[in-house]
């Protein structure tokens, strides 16, 4: 401590850094300040205008403050689209790909990472070129397929699919987190007579419990957000999630400026909840996934 | 203990039958498609390359490549810029002078964009950039002529770029700062003891020291300004007069709107094709640049 004061001032008669001068710094946290807020700008007029009647809003513009505090927006959107559903398709799909997802990442992994089967470096490379791969690439034949199964517009022909993608990454990343497995634990598991099936739930699922939360949650917040492919498989009020709920009424000209403002603010909240509750898990995630 | 390691084959299995009847055979038979006339009903009919060579040339082909150049700048470069500025000010500045709970609010702040569905910040823009909409209430008020923003082919794919680089802001943000924190702090304090002033500092340790992160980004985020689609079926469905289309949309539109299968499929498979060179020559360059 004392170390690190000296050499500061130091520096700081030697080299008069503008950074660490009283004022300096204050100018610096306003600049910074002021991008956040430009940043935060389109969700103010959005909170704005989510409350307004729709009479306040034709007569005093997107601007004005509102006159008094309205629901009838986000009534008329919930209704409208049905969110109710929405939501809970949306919790299906994304609930159910984020378990399956992490699943298979994991039984994958487990083969790569600890079993070292033979050709890893090309499985891998596989894996990772599906990640790679558009959505476009594939989603022609994917529609024609579910159409066939009798699966198109359903939530299981989505679940089905983005467990796949999902899995495409996660196993990229548990397979070189499980490349580094303490060998010691696995041979004691085995001393102690424990099969690889025993030892994948009872030895390696424990110590990688922190990755795999972080899968979850990413592959959660990636389906909940995903466009395209439910945009093309899922078509009425009974399967699409929110993102689509939206997206169905855009264009629409019946639905005024403050329903598309309210239906923006429903559909944004459970995302930003979400990503308040996990938020320190997600950061940390986020660095997990970049230093893979 | 003594079982070898054929045991663990089993557990690619379930992998290996999902991966095949969900990426493997759909690839092949777009692959397939990309070579037949096809509208959806009866049979593909073969015909060849005929579908690529229409492709190059097909101008709206072209807009929309030309049109992915100007997402990688107001996905990539713009977004990684700024980002390594805010995260050195915030980490450097913000962070040590007013507190590090200081500093992840604002990186909160930034990340907000990142975490909504990309759809919904599209229609939330879409609607502050109508005629009609708040960015020409502002314009109202200070004087200035309203503007179709999104409309006018001149303004259309400025104002994407725009949107997309409020989109992406926070994930550099959010990436940098961790890599920061991975920086040994003697390095700084030799540097500040050898008389290096903040700029320099900057570019001669921070820079170096955090470039797997930025390969990782601008790894990523390229890949992701390839595939860009929610947003420009949010905005402007690849309008007005093509001005903003890009691949990805192209390949929906000839699918599912022109009824063109067999061409869609030829650009699914040209832009799977340049998101793969385009990995391949990121990933050789890092692994030049860290030998």
């Amino acid at each position: 401590m004392t170390t690190l004061t000296l050499t500061r001032s130091r520096v700081a008669r030697k080299d008069p850094d503008r950074y660490k001068q009283g004022t300096a710094r204050w100018v610096v946290l306003a600049l910074v300040v002021l991008t956040a807020l430009l940043v935060l700008v389109p969700f103010a007029v959005m909170l704005m205008n989510a409350f307004k009647s729709p009479a306040d809003y034709s007569g005093n513009g997107p601007l004005a403050w509102p006159k008094s505090f309205q629901l009838d927006g986000l009534k008329t959107y919930w209704q409208q689209v049905h969110f109710g559903g929405k939501l809970v398709n949306s919790i299906v799909i994304s609930g159910s790909v984020a378990v399956l997802g992490v699943v298979l990442s994991l039984l994958n992994a487990y083969a790569l990472g600890v079993g070292r089967v033979r050709g890893r470096m090309w499985i891998v490379a596989l894996f990772l070129m599906a990640n790679m791969i558009p959505q476009e690439a594939l989603v022609y034949p994917l529609y024609s397929m579910a159409k066939s199964l009798g699966l198109y517009n359903s939530r299981l022909s989505v679940i089905i699919i983005f467990t796949v993608i999902q899995s495409a990454f996660g196993t990229y990343l548990l397979a070189s987190v499980l490349g580094t497995f303490p060998k010691a634990l696995l041979e004691a598991a085995a001393l102690d007579g424990a099969g690889r099936w025993t030892t994948l739930w009872r030895v390696v699922v424990p110590t990688v419990r922190p990755t795999l939360s972080v899968l979850l949650i990413f592959f959660f917040i990636w389906t909940w957000n995903e466009f395209f492919i439910p945009l093309v498989m899922l078509i009425d009020n009974s399967t699409q999630t929110v993102p689509l709920a939206l997206a169905s009424l855009q264009g629409d000209r019946l639905m005024d400026a403050t329903t598309t403002n309210a239906g923006a603010l429903i559909s944004l909240l459970p995302t930003v909840v979400f990503f308040l509750i996990f938020q320190r898990t997600l950061t940390r995630g986020v660095t997990v996934g970049a230093v893979k | 203990m003594t079982r070898g390691k054929a045991g663990y084959w089993w557990y690619l299995l379930p992998g290996a039958v999902a991966f095949t009847a969900v990426v493997a055979v759909p690839f092949g038979a777009n692959l397939y498609l990309s070579l037949t006339k096809w509208s959806g009903i009866g049979h593909p009919r073969w015909i060849g390359f005929d579908n690529y060579t229409r492709l190059l040339h097909d101008d709206v082909f072209w807009t929309s490549f030309r049109n992915t150049a100007a997402m990688v700048v107001a996905m990539v470069v713009v977004p990684t810029l700024i980002g390594l500025v805010l995260s050195a000010t915030l980490f450097d500045v913000i962070g040590r002078r007013f507190g590090p709970k200081t500093a992840s609010f604002l990186r909160a702040t930034f990340y907000l964009p990142q975490v909504l569905p990309v759809v919904v910040a599209g229609i939330l823009w879409g609607w502050l950039l109508r005629p009609d909409g708040a960015v020409n209430a502002v314009g109202k008020a200070i004087g200035l002529g309203q503007h179709d923003w999104l409309g006018d082919p001149k303004t259309a794919l400025p104002m994407v770029m725009l949107v997309m680089i409020w989109v992406q802001i926070g994930y550099p943000v959010v990436i940098f700062m961790a890599a920061l924190q991975r920086v040994d702090p003697d390095l700084y304090e030799a540097a500040e003891i050898d008389g290096a002033g903040w700029f320099r500092r900057f570019q001669a340790i921070t820079l170096p020291q955090i470039r797997p992160e930025t390969f990782v980004i601008t790894l990523t985020c390229t890949i992701a300004a390839l595939k860009v689609f929610g947003p420009i079926w949010a905005l402007t469905r690849g309008g007005p007069n093509h001005a903003t289309t890009v691949p990805s949309y192209f390949a929906y539109n000839a699918f599912f709107n022109k009824l063109q299968v067999g061409y869609g499929a030829a650009v699914a498979t040209a832009l799977t094709l340049v998101i793969v060179a385009v990995s391949i020559g990121f990933l050789k360059l890092q692994g030049r640049t860290e030998s």
